[in-house]
């Protein structure tokens, strides 16, 4: 056991130290990447996949290790990004220096990311099951309306919000700089991945795991699991949130698209895509989700597509068709995800079984 | 007053949108457990199938709206019944996987709607009368909404008469209350899973084709907007309750347009409110069977 936990160590700072890497080298792979990885359009890309892959590990602290469906995530990652983006342009003190400024700006949006999550939450996990579904959504709903609504003038509306540069260091600023942006996402998924394996590993973590278990016997042992829940939701917002705060950097700028609820929905394909209940299928998921949403958008703007009938171009030239259908199919054929195949193929039955247990239990509720 | 009664009927007519979007869904839930996300596409499937045919015929006439109704409801029907039997069914009694399957349908068929009939909305000519408007109590109300009313009415009539007089009806309402016993009995409630999507679907359908009226067009959004204040509604009604769910469809709406004309259109977040109030108050909602 502790040979393979050595194993594991060195298998992941090995990984990440090639994604530190991969912007000073040129590694070329058609058709996965545009370009050469040290080009800015493929570290964007990178980027843009590293936190999707966050926000996607921040909603498997929900779904996958909470056993809580929710459909109203976006909603911090919105919070986040734009709420970066308010403090930003707000937000200036005299007595402290620029930099500290940024620092303490990001510091100010994931407490808002903490507290509007248990706000929500409070209410939300009041109900179980797929009430508490359709209640986060509802949540969701009400904010993507007052983002577009643009209240005094804050949001911009169906326009977006632009970031504010001039308390951003020059280091995080323009296109030449997309490699510091790069690093910038590399540590946020770092981050979020260290979190999220420390609340999995906590006393709280089990909590919530043994309640999506078996809540009864839970609340028989003596614990309310309302409060830790309600932690576990906070946590999550609060992680959703600081990716949401680097994606406003890396894209300089958010639209209202990533406060509907259709951006939490396309949240729930990548965990599920990835394999449910585990760690590494949430950023494969999301790293697989961006990469093939990128290709599809690319070949559907292609001459090949354009020239086939329409009963080929239309649904080909939709990647969201395609993506949907897609998961569709990983749904009913594939119940451990992307992950359980490539545990299936190594050690037959018993990952993909599990995979297809955790399913079940999560059903329960 | 008269701002108060155009308030009023307003949204009725609202209401009865969102009733028959949250009737299926409350049915579907009720019977079979299943958040239904593809709810939408179906409505908004009808709406398109609907405008197609209604245009083809002669645009604007009402035995043009008539048959665009009727075909709304049958391409809704038919569209949910094989939603039901090809991907529900394989995933019997797995719920949150159910789930997940609308979800990737909901996605997938908007994307496909956006491919065929583009993403701009197309806007719809209906018979001239429903553009007009009548003077009830001073208020100048628009004809459609009285349309809305009553076709709303009458399916809420249909199904209830379904439920009571039939013997799927009876089926159904068993198995609402306890599915388990009715299998044991030695009833094959599946048949009974699809007969819900069908008539879940026809009321969508029917809905959609009345909503690109009530908008003035459609869209492959149109449906999804929709669903969500349907869910807001089924969750304030009660899962499972048709009652429930008729009488939380014109109080949501109502609720929606006085919030929209005296509090400076802010009907949408009165709604949420009314929701996060209901849960704390009464978790089950307003006719939801006890937890």
């Amino acid at each position: 056991m502790r040979s393979r936990t050595v194993i594991t160590i060195t298998a992941s700072a090995a990984l990440v130290l090639l994604m530190v890497l991969l912007p000073l080298l040129n590694i070329s792979i058609p058709g996965v990447f545009p370009g050469p990885t040290y080009t800015p359009g493929t570290l964007q890309l990178l980027a843009y996949a590293m936190l999707i892959a966050a926000l996607a590990l921040s909603y498997h602290l929900l779904f996958g290790l909470a056993g809580m469906l929710s459909f109203g995530h976006a909603l911090f990652f919105a919070a986040g990004a734009y709420g970066l983006g308010i403090v930003l342009r707000n937000f200036s003190p005299s007595w402290l220096p620029a930099g500290a400024t940024f620092v303490v700006a990001i510091l100010i949006t994931v407490l808002i990311g903490f507290v509007l999550a248990t706000l929500v939450g409070s209410v939300s996990l009041r109900v179980t099951g797929i009430s508490f579904a359709m209640v986060t959504l509802a949540f969701a709903q009400a904010g993507s309306v007052v983002v577009r609504r643009n209240p005094g003038g804050q949001t911009g509306g169906e326009e977006g919000l632009t970031l504010d540069v001039s308390h951003v260091p020059d280091a995080l600023v323009g296109v030449l700089n997309t490699r510091n942006l790069y690093w910038l996402a590399l540590a946020v998924l770092v981050t979020v991945y260290l979190v999220v394996l420390w609340v999995e590993k906590s006393r709280a973590g089990h909590v919530v795991a043994a309640t999506r278990e078996n809540e009864l016997r839970v609340r028989v042992i003596g614990i309310r699991p309302y409060f830790v829940r309600l932690l576990i939701f906070g946590i999550a917002g609060a992680l959703a949130a600081l990716a949401g705060a680097a994606f406003l950097l890396l894209q300089s700028g958010v639209s209202p698209r990533v406060a509907t609820p259709d951006f939490t929905l396309t949240l729930l394909v990548i965990v599920v895509l990835g394999g449910v209940g585990l760690r590494w299928g949430a950023v494969l998921g999301a790293i697989v989700y961006t990469l093939l949403d990128q290709r599809l958008t690319a070949l559907a703007g292609s001459q090949f597509i354009a020239g086939l009938p329409d009963l080929l171009r239309i649904p080909l030239s939709q990647p969201l068709f395609i993506l949907g259908t897609l998961f569709i199919l990983v749904v009913l054929f594939l119940p451990g995800g992307l992950a359980g195949l490539t545990k299936r193929t190594g050690r037959p039955h018993r990952p993909s079984r599990r995979g297809r247990e955790r399913m079940l239990e999560v059903e329960e509720l | 007053m008269s701002t108060i009664v155009l308030l009023l009927i307003t949204g009725f007519g609202l209401g009865a949108l969102y009733f028959l979007v949250a009737s299926g869904l409350s049915l579907i839930y009720g019977l079979m457990g299943v958040l239904n996300f593809a709810h939408g596409s179906f409505l908004t499937i009808g709406a398109f199938i609907g405008w197609e045919v209604a245009r083809r015929l002669s645009d604007g006439s009402w035995w043009a709206l008539a048959a665009a109704m009727l075909t709304g409801a049958v391409v809704g029907a038919i569209v949910a019944a094989a939603t039901e039997f090809f991907l529900i069914r394989r995933l019997y009694n797995r719920h949150i996987e159910q789930v997940l399957v609308t979800v990737g349908l909901a996605l997938a068929s908007v994307a496909l709607f956006e491919g065929i009939w583009g993403t701009d909305p197309t806007y719809v000519t209906s018979p001239s009368w429903l553009g007009q408007t009548s003077e009830i109590l001073g208020a100048r109300i628009p004809n459609n909404r009285f349309m809305l009313i009553v076709v709303a009415m009458l399916v809420l009539v249909a199904i209830v008469l379904f439920l009571k007089f039939t013997r799927y009806g009876l089926i159904i309402r068993a198995g609402v209350e306890n599915r388990l016993m009715v299998t044991a009995l030695g009833i094959d409630v599946r048949r009974a899973f699809t007969l819900v999507f069908a008539i879940g679907g026809a009321a969508a359908g029917l809905g959609g084709v009345l909503a690109s009226i009530y908008y003035g067009y459609v869209s492959a959004h149109i449906g999804g907007s929709l669903l969500i204040f349907a869910f807001i509604v089924t969750v304030i009604g009660g899962l499972g309750s048709l009652a429930g769910a008729a009488i939380a469809s014109v109080l949501v709406a109502v609720l929606q347009q006085f919030a929209n004309f005296y509090l400076g259109g802010t009907g949408d977040l009165a709604v949420v409110l009314a929701l996060a109030a209901v849960l704390l108050l009464r978790p089950r909602g307003l006719l939801g069977a006890k937890a």
